[in-house]
């Protein structure tokens, strides 16, 4: 993503999301989890929205994921992707079951595929502004998610 | 407790997707409103309930539309809703008009909704900085509202084998219905070749099965049966209705292939107490054709995965087994940012009987289906004549 780090709209941070941008920073990929019912969530928020306990623990992710749906944007969002298009915007489930809007940055786009593993790729795109995009994982490895999502 | 009708509806005339004549969003309001208090044989004097929103003026005047409204039109309404769920909220103002005049909270209800989308070229909503959760979406630059409905899509492909010419069918035969209505934008007949051909935007959707972008104006009012017969006009039956939202970043979206339209046409056929076989026409939201084929599979008129079959061969052209959308739709009638009020417009016309050349014939039962924000909202309603 080539997007002028000027023109691309950028996370305004708040207390909720501090954290985790913070940690993206220090290249780690980082959400919550639920001390009470024990699921991981994404985005950062301060009640669990299975169990309604209060969010206070943080843990790393693997950065590993696999590829739930994917589109190419051919027309850009805006003045500020035009020179990215066209890309690919796509949801990935991580391997900790939480699902992300990301972009899966790949030559040539017709490789990212439903089920595809991959990889985060921290990118710098402001300054203090890190985001968490995927590549397509270069050894991909059968897990449980992607034998699933692997049939069709 | 009394019964709450529709007694008049109107739409706005457009030329090449403008209003004509031009106006301002409050002035094509105002005109709706006037159609529709006259198709109803109301006065505005008797007008004591408002519903609206929209997208007009947002930030600013526009945040409270139904205030800013009332001053414009000289109402002092005793009852209002701006409910804002997205296109699917005139289906939930509906609801809201029924339940405030059986409750005689009011007793004549005016539902509108303006746009001057296209004459402004406003359609884009980007520029502003992504905050609270769209600060989790925005930097990645899903293109919107498209981007979303095509993960939708892709992903009903990917576990059904849907193909992008099933989702053609659906922008055929609904642009086969608007060359039946001089209100449609666009008339001229397409086919599945031409959808096809035309300019990827968002993988797999294309620019043809995408929705116009349109000015546009409506307007419904609410009245008790009573009203209505008093008005002599033809009351149609608000007979169920039900509403479901399920996530607004498309990320939290449970599962891309089911709408929450599967919850909010459950309640609203179970509360009318028919099933989907009893069902004449239906007029679905359709911003993109993957909404229209994820929101028949929802609400069950057929199976999950089922949605491609069930709409090829031009099932639900004029004249064939399944009439929808016969008005044009979002697809080829008119799409001014929200969409829902003409969902029923057209409802109400056809079990009415007005609607010449596209009458469905023998008409007496509706379903409309709105859908807002990216597959985010639904609201249902059941409508019949007597
Ligand atoms: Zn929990």
């Amino acid at each position: 993503m080539n997007a002028s780090p000027a023109e691309r709209p950028l996370p305004v941070v708040d207390a909720d999301s501090a954290r985790f941008w913070a940690a993206l920073r220090d290249r780690k990929l980082t959400v919550q989890r639920c001390g009470t019912c024990g699921r991981h969530v994404f985005y950062p928020r301060a009640l669990c929205p299975n169990c309604h306990a209060e969010l206070v623990d943080w843990v790393e992710c693997s950065g590993r994921g696999t590829v739930y749906s994917y589109t190419v944007a051919r027309r850009p969002a805006g003045p500020a992707f035009a020179a990215d298009a066209p890309y690919v915007v796509a949801l990935v489930d991580l391997d900790e079951g939480v699902r992300m809007l990301t972009n899966v940055v790949s030559t040539p786009l017709e490789n990212v595929r439903i089920g595809a593993r991959v990889v985060v790729r921290f990118t710098d795109v402001a300054e203090g502004i890190t985001l968490p995009l995927f590549e397509l994982a270069p050894d991909p490895l059968p897990t449980d998610s992607s034998a699933r999502e692997g049939t069709a | 407790m009394r019964t709450a009708v529709i007694a008049g509806v109107a739409d706005h005339p457009l030329r090449d997707g403008k209003l004509a004549p031009d106006g301002s969003v409050l002035a094509a309001q105002a005109r709706v409103a006037a159609a529709a208090l006259a198709d109803a044989g109301i006065e505005w004097s008797d007008v004591d309930g408002l519903l609206s929103t929209g997208m007009w003026g947002v930030p600013g005047v526009g945040q409270l539309p139904t205030v800013t409204l009332s001053e414009y039109l000289g109402l002092q309404p005793r009852f209002t809703d701006s409910t804002n769920i997205g296109g699917s909220s005139f289906e939930s103002h509906l609801a809201s008009a029924v339940r405030a005049i059986e409750r005689g909270d009011c007793d004549v209800a005016l539902i509108t909704y303006g746009s001057t989308q296209r004459s402004d070229r406003s359609r884009n909503l980007g520029g502003r900085a992504p905050v609270l959760t769209m600060q989790h979406e925005t930097p990645y630059g899903l293109p919107t509202p498209v981007g979303g409905y095509a993960l939708a899509a892709m992903r009903h492909m990917h576990e059904y084998g849907t193909t992008s010419e099933q989702l053609a069918e659906i922008a055929v035969a609904t642009r086969a219905w608007a060359a039946l209505n001089p209100a449609a934008t666009r008339r001229e007949l397409i086919t599945v070749d031409d959808v096809l051909a035309s300019p990827m935007i968002s993988d797999p959707l294309h620019l043809l099965d995408s929705c116009l972008v349109t000015d546009g104006a409506g307007a419904v009012v609410v009245t008790s049966e009573e009203h209505a017969r008093a008005s002599g006009v033809t009351p149609v039956h608000v007979r169920g209705y039900g509403e479901s939202q399920s996530h607004w970043t498309i990320a939290a979206m449970p599962d891309l292939t089911v709408p929450p339209s599967a919850a909010s046409g459950r309640r609203a056929l179970e509360m009318a107490g028919i099933t989907v076989d009893d069902i004449d026409v239906v007029e679905l939201y359709d911003s993109f054709t993957i909404t229209v084929l994820l929101t028949l599979e929802a609400l069950g008129f057929c199976g999950p995965g089922e949605g491609g079959d069930f709409v090829s061969g031009q099932r639900t052209a004029p004249g064939r087994e399944f009439p929808m959308n016969t008005n044009g739709g979002g697809l080829s009638y008119a799409h001014p940012g929200m969409y829902g009020i003409f969902l029923l417009v057209e409802a109400v016309r056809q079990l009415r009987g007005e609607c010449g050349p596209r009458q469905v014939a023998g008409a007496r039962t509706a379903l409309v289906n709105g859908t807002g924000g990216t597959l985010s909202s639904a609201s249902t309603c059941v409508l019949s004549v007597a």
